[in-house]
């Protein structure tokens, strides 16, 4: 058994530990209340965009003729993923989750016989995936120095991707993130953003009449690479609303762990501290009854 | 009832303005200038570095764009855009900033014709404003 000092020692460390943990939790609901409304703010925008697409996509001329952002280039070989991570750990199946779905897509795609190429946003990504896909990552991207989630970003990786399109260095692009649903719950999500998949949604079939200035084509085509940093703006804003959850019901349930084995380690305490007294008496008592 | 509808400016981060008393917008559209008013057909476009000018009940409000989208449809126009600012809150150095980003922009010789077009609006628009 651990003596009494040694015991003591280990209570005072898991204390400050829980300390830690708790302090960590308080911080991430903090700022998950705030991820959580940007995220809630940022999304009239993506919807508009993606309203205002779909309008133009229907009113399309010429459908042979469409940007090849909105139509492919006509084949499905080299896939591009893009997958979006923290940049910190301590956050439960947060990285874990997204990495999971995408090795699951990775594998499925090099069954196909396609070739692969990776982006990793977030640091967390790339450490997990450097060891299996090294040699398919292209580029990481990290913003450990922006606080939040900025648009001003979200272009930088848009450009990146459009820019890869424009050299015809893939053809299919495809972008990984956490959806958050709330705290406890983040659903790992698969998005094809090139070429765009327009669902059509049934409700709102509008046979609005719009005129175009300029024609669609034109518009499309500016369009459509915005839409495609509004796409990675808003698996961002998502991300670290999940992110943020995640690490907050992590950081409650290691504050719980560390409650109970203090719990545990205070009685082991006590008791070993009655058992010593104990001793001590009998060995006074018997000490006394020889003589 | 009167001639008013409605306008909606967002942005990627938040719905950055919404009225409801509108009577005239004035947007800097890609092809020129245009007028909207209430009842104006279904109509879809995108925009230039301008001045966006809201004729109001409360009054007369003026935004600085640099991009966007816009869309009317049913007396909602919705403006999309990545760059807007109040012209009440552009400090003068923030303008003086984005008038040398932009005249630096226009030095750099790999730019291809439209995005030409659209900088030398830019600044001609930050010009003005100064």
């Amino acid at each position: 058994m651990a003596s009494l000092d040694d015991l003591k020692k280990r209570i005072t460390s898991v204390k400050s530990t829980q300390k830690i943990t708790k302090a960590m939790k308080m911080v991430a609901a903090a700022k998950l209340k705030r991820a959580q409304e940007s995220a809630e703010k940022g999304r009239p925008y993506s919807e508009k965009m993606n309203n205002v697409i779909l309008n133009l996509s229907n009113g399309i001329s010429d459908k042979n003729n469409a940007p090849k952002l909105l139509s492919g280039t006509g084949k499905e070989q080299i896939h591009l993923c893009v997958v979006m991570t923290s940049d910190r750990g301590l956050c439960g199946g947060f990285n874990a989750n997204i990495i999971k779905k995408a090795k699951n897509h990775f594998m499925r795609l090099s069954k196909e016989g396609k070739e692969l190429k990776i982006i990793t946003v977030g640091s967390k990504g790339n450490d997990q995936l450097k060891r299996a896909y090294g040699e398919k990552i292209i580029q990481n991207i990290s913003f450990k120095n922006s606080k939040n989630a900025n648009y001003f970003d979200a272009e930088k990786v848009g450009k990146i991707i459009i820019e890869k399109f424009v050299k015809d260095e893939f053809d299919v692009c495809t972008i990984f993130y956490n959806q958050f649903k709330n705290v406890i719950t983040q659903i790992p999500q698969v998005q094809q953003i090139i070429p765009l998949k327009t669902e059509s949604s049934s409700e709102d079939k509008s046979e609005d009449i719009y005129e175009f200035e300029p024609d669609e084509d034109e518009i499309l085509s500016n369009l459509l690479p915005k839409n495609i940093s509004t796409q990675i703006f808003k698996a961002m804003l998502e991300n670290s609303a999940s992110e943020q959850g995640a690490r907050m019901s992590a950081m409650d349930n290691a504050t719980r762990n560390a409650g109970e084995m203090v719990d545990k380690l205070t009685i082991e305490y006590n008791r070993s501290r009655q058992a010593a007294i104990t001793k001590e008496l009998i060995e006074i008592i018997s000490g006394a009854e020889s003589l | 009832m009167s001639e008013e509808f409605k306008i909606e400016i967002v942005n990627p981060e938040k719905s950055f303005l919404l009225k409801e008393d509108v009577t005239e917008v004035i947007i800097p559209a890609f092809e020129g200038e245009m007028g909207i008013l209430k009842d104006h057909i279904s109509i879809i476009s995108f925009l230039k570095p301008g001045l966006i000018i809201i004729n109001a009940k409360s009054g007369e409000e003026k935004y600085y764009v640099e991009d966007g989208v816009v869309e009317f449809k049913n007396n909602n126009l919705s403006i999309l855009t990545s760059s807007v600012y109040n012209l009440k809150d552009l400090e003068k150095s923030k303008l003086q900033n984005l008038l040398k980003e932009a005249e630096e922009a226009a030095n750099n010789e790999e730019i291809n014709d439209q995005s030409k077009y659209l900088i030398d609006q830019k600044i001609e628009v930050l010009k003005s404003l100064n």
